[in-house]
């Protein structure tokens, strides 16, 4: 029998194919676990974003409810005319009438009330905070620091609350909302949709159903994937120098003689709106260029061979066939605009503003502006109230995506029905 | 109309407005030219207005050691260096991890499998990269600081921020590495299998180096997505150009810089504003290079199988 080989005798391959085997395995394991890691990593993320928004804060008082109304311990134990009461007798004469000058106390509601007394009385200043885990495993600790602590207390706090959402900003992190951030995320989404949308899809339907394989065109074509990889700061520069500088007449409203805000100088809603709108331009070319090249050859030659028009086939068969996939396109290119910080903060977002965005000439700041704002700042309940602007964020993101597979699948059902 | 028709039978109608159609949209899509003249003319016209300033020489900006406007001094070196460090952890650090992950989902994973990883996988690239930014901040700094010590890692420094942004590009390599390892035609991975190969010979040593283009090209436009990644490092990386080595230490990097500076109030026609325009060419140059690099790249991939 012939168990020599050029691999050596029979009991040597078969160690061999052993050893490869097991080599095989130990690769399988490691390719098993980088996979692993890539997940640990979305869920650290998500833990360590949700685990400061949770936790116990000790909250420091400068003027205990008690000393304001005795035998209160809450602000919600007192009646409308305490409320009034006290806020009369303890704000200064200087805050009381800009606060009457806004809005008279007596038609403010209870509500109104009790912020205005937390925020110029009362006055809350967290002293220490503990994110969810530290709350859960160090007890110790904080039982410690309570214990030096007088005129203090300890409350579990969560940042989200109704308040959050509506509250507009604020120094204490106590008293932040993000409101003023949000609506400026929407107003820039709404300019960032209008100029990107339409030159978006008019290109790629150009490229996808005109152009000819030219030298202009395919220049067109790279051109187009080179602008998709553009690190998003150059567009802040780019927007920086056109839309606020060279065009600052028209961003700031000077022109249309409707400014909004005299400091804005051209720093306005609509420079920011149309910088994201030449960020995400390139990336609704591509999504709709793919859309379009989902629509079967046989659609447009049976509309073509009944006798329709380039335009009309175009119109009436490719873009109704395609629609589901360009709106698709379009929700992820805009949820791209709604994260993107850099370009704004180049083009100079404001930071602190407190009033609501009145026009597309106001001054403005986003979600994600607000986050980079707090996360920076060294103390530590920015950072509480930092992780929950990233919730709401990450909720917006979610719900605008869901919207889109929603959105999509629904007309792709009809379209099937109608087929 | 049916008069028409019947006086032309098959002559071709002229009809103006699909022309004018045709017109607005070829308008529409020389936009997107007229987006990377204004970048170029912008950049260069703002650096030409730096470099114009007395105080700023060419070589002095290319070779200096140190960047301080306030005496003068305008070398990038610290701010490139710290860039470089950045990308360099990053892609260290996300290049084998990102390979594996999709040399696991092409080659390994059942469809169930890769159904519910790409998801996940999507999901991480969605993620803006702010929040990327206060992971970094407050996860991964305080992790390094307990591994090495408090003493050796500062509060802000380059580690901390290279190895976030390599978790922002994981998911891009792991796509598109799958991508290039998928399109590897099925006959080639065969034949090594027939041959006797077991199946991670036959990856390694067949279907990597037949996708060795694509996977370059993807590595590439990561490397370019590093190195112009910018919110991770405005918060992470330290505030300040530093020239050092030690990826502990804090160091500002150019597109930080540009980030700091332009959200303060610069007052135009400033050496301040004037050089982050100059530092915005520098980034574009190295990040468009990369990028065309990288088409060129995979478009040999796609010649050498279709």
């Amino acid at each position: 029998m012939q168990t020599e080989s050029m691999f050596g005798t029979r009991a040597e391959s078969l160690l061999l194919l052993q050893k490869r085997s097991r080599v095989s395995m130990i690769w399988k394991v490691i390719f098993i676990f980088a996979t692993a890691v890539a997940v640990l990593f979305l869920l650290l993320l998500l833990i360590s974003v949700i685990d400061s928004v949770f936790g116990y804060i000790v909250v420091r008082n400068e003027v205990e409810v008690s000393a304001l109304v005795s035998g209160a311990s809450s602000l919600d134990e007192l009646s409308r005319s305490q409320l009034e009461e006290a806020a009369k007798n303890n704000l200064s004469s200087g805050i009381l009438r800009r606060v009457e000058s806004e809005k008279p106390l007596a038609e403010r509601t209870d509500r109104e009330l009790r912020s205005l007394i937390e925020q110029y009385i009362i006055k809350p200043s967290v002293l220490k905070s503990w994110g969810l885990w530290g709350s859960i495993t160090k007890q110790d600790e904080i039982g410690a620091f309570m214990a030096d602590q007088a005129d203090s207390y300890l409350i579990f706090k969560s940042w989200i609350t109704p308040e959050f959402l509506i509250n507009d900003q604020s120094a204490n992190p106590l008293n932040a909302g993000i409101r003023t951030a949000m609506l400026g995320s929407l107003w820039i989404i709404a300019i960032t949709f209008l100029l990107a949308f339409p030159i978006g899809v008019g290109s790629a339907i150009y490229l996808e159903e005109y152009a000819d394989d030219t030298k202009l065109n395919r220049l067109l074509q790279l051109n187009i994937f080179n602008l998709s990889a553009v690190p998003s700061i150059i567009y802040g520069l780019l927007g920086l120098a056109v839309f606020v500088r060279a065009l600052e007449g028209v961003t700031s409203g000077a022109i249309f003689s409707s400014v909004a805000d005299t400091t804005a100088n051209g720093r306005t809603i609509l420079s920011g709106g149309l910088t994201l709108g030449l960020l995400v331009l390139p990336i609704i070319i591509i999504n709709t260029q793919e859309a379009l090249k989902g629509v079967p050859d046989s659609l447009r030659m049976s509309s073509y061979g009944v006798g329709a028009t380039k335009w009309q086939t175009i119109w009436s068969h490719v873009l109704p066939a395609s629609f589901d996939r360009i709106l698709t396109g379009t929700i992820l290119a805009l949820s791209r605009a709604l994260g993107e910080t850099a370009p704004l903060v180049v083009i100079g977002a404001s930071t602190f503003i407190s009033v609501d965005p009145a026009s597309i000439f106001s001054k403005f700041t986003t979600l994600p502006i607000q986050i980079y704002q707090w996360s920076a700042r060294p103390q530590g309940s920015y950072r509480n109230i930092a992780a929950a602007a990233i919730i709401v964020l990450l909720v917006l993101l979610l719900v605008l995506n869901s919207g889109a597979i929603y959105l999509r699948d629904k007309l792709s059902k009809k379209k099937r029905m109608a087929a | 109309m049916t008069q028409r028709h019947i006086t032309h039978p098959f002559g071709k109608k002229h009809r103006l407005h699909e022309q004018v159609i045709e017109t607005i949209l070829f308008l529409c899509a020389l936009f997107s030219i007229l987006i990377t003249v204004g970048i170029a003319v912008i950049l260069v016209r703002e650096s030409f207005l730096f470099f114009s300033d007395q105080k700023v020489t060419l070589v002095g900006f290319l070779t200096g050691k140190t960047w301080q406007p306030m005496i003068d001094l305008f070398g990038f070196l610290p701010l490139l260096n710290a860039t470089i460090i950045t990308s360099v952890i990053a892609m260290v650090f996300a290049i084998p991890l990102g390979l594996f992950v999709a040399i696991y989902l092409a080659e390994y994973a059942t469809d169930k499998v890769r159904g519910r990883l790409k998801p996940i996988l999507e999901v991480l690239a969605g993620i803006p990269t702010i929040v990327y930014g206060y992971f970094a901040l407050t996860f991964m700094t305080p992790l390094l600081r307990s591994i090495f010590g408090q003493g050796t890692v500062e509060i802000y420094n380059t580690a901390s921020a290279g190895l976030v942004i390599g978790i922002l590009v994981l998911p891009m390599i792991a796509t598109m590495a799958e991508d290039a390892i998928s399109a590897v035609p099925q006959e080639l991975r065969l034949a090594g299998l027939a041959l006797g190969g077991t199946r991670i010979e036959t990856t390694f040593r067949v279907v990597l180096p037949a996708a060795l283009s694509g996977l370059s090209a993807t590595f590439l436009l990561a490397l370019s997505r590093a190195i112009g990644e910018t919110m991770i490092v405005a918060l992470a990386a330290g505030a300040g150009p530093n020239m050092t080595f030690n990826p502990f230490e804090a160091a500002e990097t150019i597109t930080g810089y540009i980030v700091r500076i332009s959200g303060g109030d610069v007052s135009y026609n400033s050496v301040d504003y004037n050089s982050i325009f100059a530092l915005g060419l520098v980034l574009f140059i190295i990040t468009f290079t990369l990028n065309l690099i990288s088409r060129k790249v995979s478009s040999l991939f796609y010649q050498e199988y279709e």
